[in-house]
């Protein structure tokens, strides 16, 4: 069984969104994208400054086996790049959900009612 | 996955936990547990892997050796009894039908370990090209069931749980044991660059040797790390190095393709018309910016598209972004500074050669 985290939003290629303060949120993968990869040892993500669009690919996380695209949930600047994932990639195995990948101000708040609650995740990858 | 085969070893994989994923058109084991570990398990260690989806061929009768001669790019004559070469099959135009291990058991009986996405393709193109000659051509893949034993300590695990000493069997070299009863025939063979055994036996045979060398802490792999090893150690992968639109010139495998012995095995000419005048070869390329260079990805020289990955990983022994790729000359020459594209970004690196590792085979035994 996948992990969940509550009130969280959720987009349909695998990624969540944890709204901060504001307009200003963090993005990650979820437990299901880390375990149907497996072992992740590279993450390639953009830099700080740089914008993302939403549903337009961002980077990839990449296992051994196989590259698997970033696809942004929300669109906005990027304020902050998760840099401890560069040196220890393995950190999105073990907690996906505290490892995130980007700390993003979005351009438009009215994005995060186009992804998926928990529970709708949740039927989605039943 | 319901139309797929199974090996006589599907439900140990399923009791063990493994990720199954469909191979040529076997349901096969890709992980059992993590690629790493079971990589640096062969590497540093011992470690074994279900190949019973590999494809065997029998080809004997009074013409057996003259007939192998003609389809396969390495020496035959010259072998002993016992013996085993690796080479190639070739089409007249000197691309690759298959590469494959040949067996001599004697000058009238032959066995070919071909690829299992092959089998069908090989043994239709062997009997095509038969006709000339008195032999009997058998695809027996359904009889032959196969364990790889890979790594430093293969020989050593051999003895202590099954009994059998392998310490005189020469590095491409088999030989018949028993087992409980069981006929094997094991030779010391293996697609790891470590030293190992392939063994070949019945059904019951192989899930009990299964059974007794997971007993003994031998841990199994997946399909997963036999490529990330076999890529290590720059061994070619039918579809990926060498297919039907590449030859073995192309592909860097001269040295299994005996050009210039008087046997005119099928391709040959295309393979002297084709010569020095090469217009691609496969080289090894080495990332120096962080990144995975993946198969299918292009490779640019000063913006021109040079040619494309074959094979790429952030190997795990080098902990290195290396790759095999298929490159347009002149621009093989090492060092020649490259680019690959990932993800539309121009990663730097430059053309090494592909022995990326030492190769570590045991050729002091036996003969």
């Amino acid at each position: 069984m996948s992990k969940l985290v509550e009130g969280l939003y959720y987009s349909k290629s695998h990624e969540w969104v944890k709204p901060l303060e504001d307009d200003v949120v963090l993005v990650g993968i979820t437990d299901f994208a880390q375990s149907e990869l497996g072992d992740v040892v590279f993450v390639d993500l953009p830099e700080a400054g740089e914008t993302i669009s939403q549903e337009d690919e961002f980077g990839a996380v990449e296992s051994v086996k196989a590259a698997s695209d970033l696809i942004a949930p929300v669109s906005g600047e990027i304020l902050e790049v998760n840099e401890e994932l560069v040196g220890e990639p393995e950190l999105l195995n073990k907690d996906p959900y505290k490892n995130w990948l980007l700390k993003v101000k979005l351009e438009n708040t009215d994005e995060l009612g186009s992804l998926l609650s928990s529970e709708e995740y949740e039927e989605f990858i039943k | 996955m319901e139309n797929l085969k199974k090996t006589c070893l599907y439900d140990k994989h399923i009791q063990l936990g493994a990720k199954m994923e469909d191979f040529a058109g076997y349901e096969m084991p890709i992980v059992y547990d993590n690629i790493k570990n079971e990589h640096l398990a062969v590497r540093n260690n011992v470690g074994m892997f279900d190949v019973s989806h590999m494809g065997e061929i029998i080809v004997k009768g009074k013409d057996a050796l003259h007939f192998v001669e003609k389809i396969f790019t390495n020496k035959v004559e010259s072998l002993v009894d016992g013996q085993v070469a690796y080479g190639m099959m070739l089409y007249q135009n000197g691309c690759v039908v298959d590469d494959l291990l040949v067996y001599r058991f004697n000058e009238e009986y032959f066995l070919l370990v071909v690829n299992a996405s092959n089998v069908a393709k090989d043994y239709t193109w062997i009997v095509e090209n038969s006709s000339e000659f008195d032999v009997l051509i058998q695809n027996v893949s359904e009889d032959y069931q196969e364990i790889a034993v890979q790594g430093p300590n293969a020989e050593n695990i051999l003895m202590m749980s099954l009994g059998i000493d392998l310490s005189e069997l020469g590095f491409f070299f088999f030989a018949n044991f028993e087992f409980l009863n069981h006929h094997l025939l094991i030779s010391r063979t293996g697609y790891t660059g470590e030293d190992g055994f392939e063994i070949y036996a019945s059904e019951d045979a192989i899930r009990e040797i299964w059974d007794v060398l997971i007993n003994n802490q031998v841990a199994p792999c997946g399909l997963g790390s036999r490529d990330t090893l076999r890529f290590e150690a720059a061994l070619p992968l039918y579809g990926h190095e060498i297919s039907q639109e590449i030859t073995p010139l192309e592909a860097g495998l001269k040295f299994f393709v005996k050009l210039e012995s008087d046997t005119d095995f099928i391709g040959k000419q295309a393979l002297l018309n084709q010569g020095e005048n090469l217009s691609r070869r496969v080289v090894g390329i080495e990332l120096t910016e962080r990144s995975i260079p993946r198969e299918g990805y292009e490779v640019y020289h000063e913006n021109e598209l040079i040619g494309y990955i074959t094979t790429g990983y952030l190997s795990i022994s080098l902990e290195k972004p290396i790759a095999m790729a298929m490159i347009n000359r002149p621009h093989t020459k090492k060092n020649t500074p490259i680019h690959v594209k990932v993800r539309n970004k121009m990663i730097a690196g430059f053309v090494r050669d592909k022995k990326f590792l030492e190769k570590k085979y045991n050729k002091t035994k036996g003969v």
